[in-house]
């Protein structure tokens, strides 16, 4: 019977949605694999309601855990992961959780599958889904040493509403000495979702023209609601226009929203593989030809500054209260 | 200061990728190759902090022959010395590859390499190397100040940034966002010519991922397409609730 460990992304108030994700896989891997699923907690500041599925929360006494340190929560990871005896360990493909993955892997001498989209269990083994250049390329691979580690990307399995409350057995650990001391951290520009976990992602290219029309975007994203976030291609960042985190592309993040709206992206090949993985693609671009409308499931051939306003406008229509 | 940078050359972003299907790798011949980009801002950062405090940069890079390239430019760029560890096929696990470049990577006052490469996207060399050599290590840096031994970096995460603390020896792993890569002179592309590269053999266990199958993402076939008008906004907003149902 494998024990499947889920581990939580730390440093928060809160746990946030992409540990849910992954307590998630970890549950659905247990149901399919006759297993148990563990979530480990590295920082919880209250014992949190779970998904339903999991046998046990595991809870690290934050007293021996006070400060944030990469190498002492990957070294705290892996000694759980032994006494554990995991069998397969789990975590979100965030920048944090692949940092932390990479190092407990290396402490357990073990491969690890980074930022997988999905996996699926066959011929007694479980198959990871992993993609490449970018998402040019998508490979399935077997992780052949055990415990079996993964990260995976963010919306990748989503999970139910539903909470409920697992059994919970707080343990001591003692990290060693950090490497690393955190002297400040500052939340980023949290008002929206990061682009990797956005439901809906708004993205801007070239065609914008400049900096200061982003406005017709953000008034689009607050349209669509809190799951909707903004993004942009290469150029605009290189170009200095909007931060580097919004970059979506073979250079940037990969990404896989419900909805991606490309505002004045041609469609360069590193572009469309890091977006390919959308759900729905609305591409708006003045020039017929672009290469971005080849992939679009909606194609809306017109001048930008004319179609986003007129969408904006009528998306917030459609959500106003409707009496007939 | 003495700094080992560790790249990779992986296909230009412009490149499309064919894959051999009896073997599962990608198809080589019309391939573009390029030093990674994350990693050619490495290479950046070592030169600008060699030119501030003196000392020494050596590029390293794992690879069969054709690596050479990325290693004559990362010369060009300035870059003192070059060891090519040499292999035929890549290892596709992070593992192997940590473990090769490790036996490198000692006596140096920092490692700098890219988060990822842009190829294979492991994002795991740098911990594992930092892990290895028991030294501290940070990645996701996009600012970095270093006085004497003392290192302060500020990394970017989803939705939040931290100023972290360490000392040297380090292991950094960088992004291409930290620092826009110097141009080749064609001075120093003459200069890189005359440098010699160390060949050494990299003798490496396959690793412990096993690639099953290697395909090209499934393509969505062709969309519907507006010309706009008025109406178009309007027909499109519908169809996003009422058929796909994404908002």
């Amino acid at each position: 019977m494998p024990t499947i460990l889920a581990v939580a992304e730390p440093l928060g108030e809160h746990l946030p949605a992409v540990s849910f994700e992954t307590f998630a896989a970890a549950a659905t891997l247990a149901a399919s694999t006759g297993g148990r699923a563990e979530a480990l907690i590295l920082d919880a500041q209250a014992p949190p309601r779970m998904v339903p599925g999991l046998a046990k929360t595991i809870v690290v006494d934050r007293v021996t855990l006070s400060e944030y340190s990469p190498d002492v929560y990957a070294a705290v990871i892996a000694h759980l992961v032994r006494t554990r005896k995991a069998d397969v360990v789990l975590m979100a493909a965030t920048a944090t959780g692949k940092d932390l993955m990479a190092r407990a892997a290396e402490i357990l001498d073990v491969s690890l599958a980074q930022d997988c989209t999905g996996f699926f269990v066959e011929d007694r083994g479980i198959t990871f889904v992993r993609p490449l250049y970018g998402g040019k390329i998508v490979a399935d691979v077997r992780v052949k040493t055990r415990p079996i580690m993964a990260t995976l990307q963010p919306r990748s399995i989503l999970p139910g509403t539903e909470r409920v409350l697992a059994d919970i057995e707080l343990v001591q650990v003692d990290g060693p000495a950090p490497h690393v001391t955190v002297e400040a951290a500052a939340p980023g520009l949290a008002d929206r979702p990061a682009v990797t976990e956005a439901r809906i992602v708004v993205s801007g290219g070239r065609g914008m023209q400049g900096p200061q029309h982003w406005s017709i975007l953000e008034a689009l994203v607050d349209a669509l609601g809190p799951d909707a976030t903004l993004a942009c291609s290469l150029p605009v960042s290189d170009l200095g226009w909007r931060p580097g985190s919004e970059h979506v592309g073979q250079t940037g993040r990969t990404i896989a929203p419900d909805l991606y709206i490309a505002c004045g992206i041609s469609g360069a090949i590193q572009h469309v593989a890091g977006i390919s993985g959308s759900k729905c693609i609305v591409a708006i671009n003045k020039d017929p030809e672009a290469p971005i409308f080849k992939i679009a499931d909606y194609a809306i051939v017109g001048d930008l500054f004319e179609v986003v306003p007129a969408l904006t406008a009528a998306i917030s229509e459609l959500q106003e209260p409707d009496f007939h | 200061m003495k700094i080992a940078v560790c790249i990779k050359q992986v296909p230009d972003t412009e490149s499309v990728l064919r894959i051999d299907p009896s073997t599962l790798t990608v198809i080589e011949d019309d391939i573009q190759w390029v030093i990674n980009p994350h990693d050619e801002t490495a290479v950046e950062q070592a030169l600008c902090l060699t030119e501030e405090a003196g000392g020494t940069v050596t590029v390293v890079s794992l690879g069969p022959v054709r690596v050479e390239k990325a290693i004559r430019e990362a010369l060009a760029m300035g870059a003192d010395y070059a060891v090519r560890l040499h292999c035929e096929t890549m290892p596709t696990d992070a593992a192997s590859v940590a473990r090769v470049l490790c036996r490198v990577l000692h006596g140096y006052d920092l490692v700098l390499t890219g988060d990822e490469a842009i190829d294979g996207a492991n994002a795991q060399v740098p911990q594992r190397v930092g892990t290895r050599l028991g030294l501290a290590c940070v990645t996701a840096v996009e600012e970095l100040h270093i006085a004497g031994t003392e290192c302060r970096a500020r990394r970017v995460l989803e939705g939040r940034e931290e100023i972290v603390r360490f000392s040297l020896p380090a292991v950094i792993g960088v992004n291409r966002r930290l620092k826009e890569p110097r141009y080749r002179t064609i001075r120093g592309l003459m200069q890189a010519k005359r440098k010699t590269i160390d060949v050494q053999l990299a003798e490496f266990d396959a690793g412990a991922i096993d690639t099953l199958n290697l395909k090209l993402p499934e393509r969505k076939s062709g969309g519907r397409r507006f010309v706009f008008d008025a109406p178009v906004a309007r027909v499109v907003a519908r169809i996003l609730r009422d058929e796909v149902k994404v908002i």
